[in-house]
């Protein structure tokens, strides 16, 4: 029957006890409604047809309701009401109290990826891994505009609010992977702001956790998280690359030479590129390092004026990082040896 | 598009408001007359809403492949947000109260005209005005910020939004302005013999309805004021980081455009009460009720903001409050409901145009209302927000709703507002198209939300696909309904049969006058003995004058 229904409304699969009951409160309405409009719609065509006009200047007696149509009226509408709130109500504020032993997950929304962070260091981008049977909660937060976390198998939405923390908790008990969708409008890519829930027998969860602790398999889906010093002993050009995998440059910037939502970095050090003014300009390290701080000044020709500014958001060491990361992508004709110091040129701030 | 009834003077009509002063464009911009402002506001929405209309296919062909179609993604956050702004601001919202309400209003209580004609203009001009600025921005970039205008996207967007939003400041004030006319004018202008309990139901209605618009439009200004501010000087106020409150801005903009909601159906009920007392030739079940409840709406829809604010993190006690007070609007409408199909009982029910659209009404309100209570429960609502079920959902309840009203009016009074009639073929055909074509645009897309499509969505995952494209063959079936509907009116402008004072023989005050009315509505004021949908004394009654050579005749002793 739960299936069945399901199927009818083409509604998810259930992941959790929470969407199962949801989903009975959903059927109870439906079912009421299909059967009150029912009787209102067949009261209606048979009225239409019994008092069909017979007859130029025919009369109809004048008709006034009693007070027992008024209470029905009423009465009947407001008692299914307030017992589908009684019933929806209750299931909302269930969703505002995580059990004490709740597994904390932190959640960041930013333009546009998910990050999810765990206790004790690992994090990951895009990919919730939560163990089966165990409740999670989710502490959310945006990093710029307002986004928001939905799992629709789990019938669960939370807004990520910039400054501040929201929470809510689940309890998914079907191992599985489930779509993540944003769903509060954020710009740009918000219908590409999607990743993936994955639900995981809770010792292989066990198991997982324990390896991204020990740091083995970082680079399997893993970032730095922010604030985190750059690792010493790597290269400039590899610290720069994992700052751009982390500011969400790819998203927007490809590495291999194709067009995407902003020119690729693929040759684009001493590029000559025409702006959107008609002017010319040469993609030096000035160049480059204005296009984070301040995007809007000088835009490429052809693309949109979408990105956001990074002024603030990133130190002086990782700017100079990206930049480095970047002329490592250069032609080689262009490829200009080790730069001396970074090349950071500071914008004044208003 | 210029006034178009001016250029086409009914043959048989001696002295009517269409030719009295003067036929000329100047007499229309200059007109104080509320009949003209009301057709200059009708040619107006109505050209807004085909401006919207082409943005709502614009945006229903992209979707027909679940990545780009015809567009790149910037272009379509832009028509998704100027289709909601030009529906809303541009149409939904003055269509039935500046357009019917202005040409219905005095003349159903027994006035010359509204209490400050002067006013009732320079609504009309603010409207111009507010929709030129918005089009000025929409030409000049556009926004990309949806027409919620949401904190602190749209105070960071590098796209146009200021202009928009002024635009939209500026239409709120030709709202305020329209308001305030018709409240003044229901308490002052009333003719002798019209109480308060002898108001037409329409009036009842559009006087709620004013009572919202100057309660609650200031507050959408200031909210508009202060996005633009802060989007132009950056001063913080929604910006976390300076101590704002991104959140804070939903507050104050559903504090407006929740009741906004019953800005656009209040006046779509106040239509529908008409429609079915003539059309079922009865007096309203429960005239008490169906009054009150209009007043209900009004005050209750100002304490239920908060239930779309149930994901942004505000207290479960603010959300019980607001999900309960909400379903207190519910009651109200249900109120209406039992008592318009009530009303048809025992009646002699004439099956025109105008009651095609009252069942139509009946369902989209019915099945959008319902839908509203279940979002109401709060549960639900977590899964659904800000998903297209959601989308479904407002489509059917105002946008549904209020075109089923305002197509019932056009059809009801277009042969009071020309003194002629449209092809009842022709007007039954598009009937059908539209309310079928309404139904499979929105059925599809309330199964997307189930299935957990989030709206304002560039590209979706493969398995939407199907349901989107069922979704816009509804919609083309839908844009084929409009375009007849567009071409019988006009061929009736000219071609049209004419209808003599009252074609459907219905007893509301405005049809004691001729069609077209005369200058100042009555040349000899009636006494107003029968209340405006009192029916059971009919045999007394002259009778009606139907369509074609025998209400020719009538229209001509009239005249």
């Amino acid at each position: 029957m739960n299936d069945l229904l399901r199927r009818l409304l083409d509604l998810p699969e259930q992941a959790s006890q929470h969407a199962r009951d949801v989903d009975g409160l959903h059927y109870f309405i439906v079912l009421t409604t299909l059967l009150v409009g029912l009787a209102i719609f067949a009261t209606t065509i048979w009225f239409l047809v019994r008092f069909q006009r017979r007859g130029e200047g025919e009369a109809t007696p004048e008709v006034q309701p009693t007070r027992w149509h008024e209470a029905v009226f009423i009465g009947v509408p407001l008692a299914f009401f307030l017992l589908w709130f009684a019933i929806g109500f209750p299931q909302y504020v269930d969703l505002t109290r995580p059990p004490p032993d709740a597994m904390d997950v932190f959640v960041q929304g930013k333009q546009w990826m998910w990050k999810f962070a765990y206790a004790g260091g690992p994090s990951s981008l895009d990919v919730l891994r939560v163990p089966a049977g165990r409740p999670v909660r989710l502490l959310i937060t945006s990093r710029d505009v307002i986004h928001s976390f939905f799992v629709p198998a789990l019938r669960l939405k939370q807004d990520a609010l910039p400054g501040r923390y929201t929470e809510t908790w689940f309890n998914a008990d079907r191992p599985g992977r489930y779509q993540i969708f944003c769903a509060e409008y954020c710009g740009l890519s918000h219908s590409g702001m999607l990743a993936e829930l994955v639900v995981m027998p809770a010792s292989d969860f066990d198991d997982w956790l324990a390896t991204q602790r020990r740091g083995l398999t970082r680079a399997q889906d893993g970032a730095p998280t922010p604030g985190e010093a750059l690792l010493p002993g790597t290269s400039l050009v590899e610290q720069g690359r994992t700052v751009a995998a982390e500011q969400g440059c790819f998203k927007c910037h490809s590495v291999d030479g194709s067009r995407h939502i902003g020119p690729t970095f693929l040759g684009l050090y001493r590029r000559h590129e025409r702006l959107s003014t008609g002017e010319l300009v040469t993609a030096d390290e000035a160049y480059i390092t204005r296009s984070m701080m301040d995007p809007a000044a000088q835009v490429v020709a052809d693309y949109q004026n979408v990105m956001p500014s990074f002024q603030g958001r990133m130190t002086p060491p990782e700017v100079a990082a990206v930049v480095e990361f970047v002329k490592s992508l250069a032609n080689p004709a262009e490829q200009p040896g080790p730069s001396e110091g970074p090349a950071y040129e500071p914008i004044p701030s208003k | 598009m210029s006034p178009s009834p001016a250029s086409s003077p009914p043959v048989y009509a001696v002295r009517n408001y269409l030719n009295t002063p003067a036929t000329g464009l100047r007499s229309w911009l200059t007109t104080r007359d509320h009949k003209r402002i009301g057709v200059m506001f009708l040619v107006a929405v109505t050209v807004a809403f085909a401006v919207g209309g082409f943005f709502a296919m614009l945006i229903r062909v992209e979707h027909l492949t679940p990545g780009p179609t015809i567009m790149d993604a910037m272009t379509y956050n832009r028509v998704f947000t100027l289709h909601g702004v030009v529906m809303i601001f541009l149409f939904m919202i003055p269509a039935i109260p500046s357009g019917f309400g202005n040409f219905l209003l005095p003349i159903m209580v027994g006035a010359k005209d509204v209490a400050f004609p002067r006013l009732n203009l320079l609504s009309f001009y603010l409207y111009l005005l507010g929709a030129g600025i918005a089009l000025w921005g929409m030409i000049h970039g556009g926004a990309d910020t949806g027409w919620t205008f949401y904190t602190p996207y749209s105070t960071t967007t590098s796209s146009k939004v200021v202009p928009i939003l002024l635009g939209a400041f500026v239409l709120g004030f030709s709202s305020i302005l329209t308001g305030l006319n018709f409240i003044v004018t229901t308490h002052t202008l009333r003719a002798p013999g019209i109480t308060w309990t002898k108001l037409p139901l329409f009036v009842w209605s559009i006087y709620a309805t004013s009572v919202i618009q100057i309660l609650a439009t200031p507050v959408l200004g200031m909210t508009l004021l202060l996005v633009a501010i802060e989007h132009a000087f950056g001063w913080g106020i929604f910006d976390p980081a300076r101590g704002g409150d991104p959140v804070l801005f939903q507050h104050f903009f559903w504090f407006y455009s929740h009741p906004a909601v019953y800005i656009m159906i209040l006046p779509a009920m106040a239509v529908i009460s008409e429609v079915v007392c003539a059309f079922s030739r009865k007096n309203i079940f429960g005239y008490k009720a169906v009054a009150y409840s209009s007043l209900g709406i009004a005050f209750v829809g100002f304490f239920t903001w908060g239930h779309h604010l149930f994901t942004s993190g505000q207290s479960p006690y603010d959300a019980g409050i607001f999900g309960a007070l909400s379903m207190f609007v519910g009651i109200f409408t249900a109120i209406k409901v039992f008592n318009w199909v009530a009303t048809m009982y025992k009646g002699s029910i004439d099956f025109k145009t105008p009651f095609i659209y009252f069942l139509g009404f009946l369902f989209f309100l019915f099945f959008g209302g319902m839908t509203g209570i279940a979002l109401a429960t709060v549960s639900l609502d977590i899964h659904w927000q800000d998903t297209y079920f959601v989308v479904a959902h407002f489509h059917f309840i105002m946008v549904g709703s209020t075109m089923m009203a305002f197509l019932a009016a056009l059809h009801y009074w277009w042969p009071k507002m020309t003194g002629r009639m449209y092809s009842e073929r022709w007007a039954l055909v598009a009937a059908v198209f539209i309310i079928l074509g309404f139904v499979f645009t929105f059925l599809p897309q309330f199964l997307l939300g189930n299935e957990g499509m989030p709206r304002r969505y560039f590209s979706y995952p493969e398995r939407y696909w199907a349901l989107n494209v069922a979704s816009t063959a509804g919609a083309s079936v839908l844009a084929i309904g409009f375009t007849i509907v567009l071409g019988y009116i006009l061929v009736a402008l000219r071609y049209g049969a004419v209808a003599g004072p009252n074609p459907w023989g219905s007893r509301g005050y405005e049809w004691l006058t001729p069609s077209p009315p005369p200058l100042e509505n009555f040349d000899v004021l009636p006494a107003f003995e029968r209340g405006p949908h009192q029916y059971h004394d009919l045999p007394a009654a002259p009778p009606t004058p139907a369509p074609g050579p025998a209400g020719e005749a009538a229209g001509a002793s009239h005249g």
